[in-house]
């Protein structure tokens, strides 16, 4: 297992840059904190129906999920080096069936939060209430209509079970207006709260407490530009 | 199940019935036949789900449905189902290697009424570009329910989708997986898909032909109809949806042969803007028995018309 500290190290194996900029490293702490600090997960319980379910909903820039996923174990260090080659199973987008522990494949952006409704319902009518569904997503990929569809649905019918993290550098063309993201979310019902995407206690402690309905947490970071 | 039921009604009834038997099995819907499920849905308010008009949150719903490890029945409109929803058909469903069951209404030109917003003729030409998809194309209300067992019951190897239509067959024929001999000839073999059967039948029966009855067309059997066709080499494909549709396996599977013809009927890519019945529909397509008998025997005759531009 390695440390946050070491992170930056795997990430430069598969970029070969030494330094990364903020727009690779927005959901860097996010990750950190959720591997290491809050989900029940790990390369010992792949298939456990008890796990909590990580959906990347937002697939590009996966180089800080993987390193993640390598400094926990669910993948070999060595995988790295091949990053996006023929061959490699790690793709500029994650895709489930090549990658042990990741959850779904994604790239094409609106797919991840209605796909966590439907796994989210799916725990609970297999009597799984323990195990929670994350679904991170990124404040621009929020633009895609789909979402729409399953923020309302989940806030009507209140699934407890689903929390989901927008990391938000403020990339959204049109942004989201007077009280951001989390406005449009607690209009229809979900739990939501914002805190600095950088800070690991808060976003620990936001992460870790389920709720009686569905919960956003919005993790704000550097913009962009 | 009663004949005098039609397809939808006889599915909601046999999706209801899975429900209760298996506790695996969960239906996924968006408004439309929401009232045909009401009591499964009051029995079983974790796997009915009715998810409003968001037929994009309905495909992906069942996606996750399939990866916490049940088995999703999918269904609505044909062109909400498969058109609207397609990105998500391909990728929370295809892409995830994540199962479920597709079940539309609606077929072709059924909502002739409606007009082109309500009609998705494409639905299997489009569907085929998804690696994995079952199709079965059910010609009677009464082989829907052994279909929808029969899709289910493979889920753990590959999504289905079935075609339910108010087009219909005079009687059901038992299921079989591949094409299905009904009467033999020697100038031709027909292929009559699902509810093209009475109509093909009609118009063949004082031609010397062969017709074969297929409810399953994907996968489809190349091997069946390389064992029909006759030393003329005429094949004629009558499907209920795009014409041509399954053209390309045909070709595959006679390839091997030194000469066929293929005829390809089905329904045509104008756009019609006409509205009226579904058999007046049929004859526009000229999938009516006349159209067909008109369009069999000038491809018998060597003049070989095409009704890809109709």
């Amino acid at each position: 297992m390695r440390s946050y500290a070491e992170l930056a190290g795997l990430m430069t194996v598969m970029t070969g840059d030494e330094k990364h900029g903020p727009s690779a490293t927005s959901t860097l702490d996010v990750l950190w904190v959720l591997y290491d600090r809050v989900l029940r997960v790990g390369p010992d319980r792949l298939d456990d129906p008890g796990r909590d379910r990580f959906l990347l909903s937002k697939g590009h820039g996966p180089v800080a999920y993987y390193a993640v996923l390598a400094a926990k174990g669910f993948i070999p260090e060595s995988w790295l080096t091949g990053f996006g080659s023929a061959g490699s199973p790690l793709g500029y987008h994650p895709d489930r069936n090549l990658i042990p522990g990741v959850e779904i494949a994604s790239g094409s952006l609106g797919h991840g939060l209605p796909v966590g409704v439907g796994l989210a319902h799916g725990l609970l009518a297999r009597g799984l209430v323990t195990p929670r569904v994350f679904v991170l997503v990124g404040d621009a990929e929020l633009d895609e209509g789909s979402n729409n569809e399953a923020i309302v649905y989940a806030g009507a019918v209140g699934l407890p079970n689903l929390m989901v993290v927008a990391v938000d550098n403020q990339s959204s063309s049109y942004g989201w207006g007077p009280g951001g993201i989390e406005a449009h979310f607690a209009v229809s019902g979900w739990s939501a709260t914002r805190v600095s995407g950088r800070d690991h206690g808060g976003l620990a402690s936001a992460l870790g407490a389920p709720g009686d309905r569905p919960r956003l947490v919005v993790a704000a970071v550097e913009g962009k530009s | 199940m009663s004949s005098m039921s039609d397809m939808r009604t006889v599915f909601a009834s046999a999706a209801s019935s899975l429900v209760d038997e298996d506790p695996l099995v969960a239906v996924v819907l968006a408004e439309i036949s929401a009232d045909l499920f009401a009591k499964a849905a009051a029995r079983h308010p974790d796997r009915v789900l009715n998810v409003g008009i968001r037929e994009q949150l309905m495909v992906s719903v069942a996606g996750g449905l399939a990866l916490a490890g049940l088995r999703p029945i999918v269904h609505t409109y044909a062109p909400f189902l498969v058109e609207r929803a397609f990105e998500q058909v391909k990728l929370d469903l295809g892409h995830q290697e994540a199962r479920a069951v597709l079940v539309s209404i609606g077929a072709s030109y059924d909502a002739a009424r409606a007009g082109r917003t309500h009609q998705a003729p494409e639905d299997v030409a489009l569907l085929d570009t998804v690696p994995g998809f079952a199709v079965q194309v059910p010609g009677h209300p009464d082989e829907v329910p052994g279909l929808l067992r029969g899709a289910v019951g493979v889920l753990s190897s590959g999504s289905t989708y079935l075609r339910l239509s108010t087009e219909s067959n005079r009687s059901a024929l038992p299921l079989w997986p591949g094409l299905q001999v009904v009467r033999a000839g020697r100038q031709a073999v027909v292929v009559a898909v699902g509810p093209m059967l009475s109509p093909v039948l009609d118009a063949v029966s004082d031609l010397d032909v062969t017709v074969a009855y297929a409810t399953t067309v994907r996968p489809f059997d190349g091997e069946g109809l390389a064992a029909l066709v006759p030393a003329s080499g005429a094949v004629v494909l009558a499907e209920p949806y795009l014409a041509g549709t399954s053209a390309y396996l045909a070709s595959a599977a006679l390839t091997g042969r030194s000469a066929f013809r293929l005829l390809s009927l089905g329904v045509g890519r104008a756009e019609l803007r006409r509205y009226g019945t579904p058999s007046y529909h049929a004859a526009l397509h000229g999938l009516d028995a006349a159209g067909i008998r008109r369009s069999v025997t000038d491809f018998l005759a060597r003049r070989t018309e095409s009704y890809l531009g109709v």
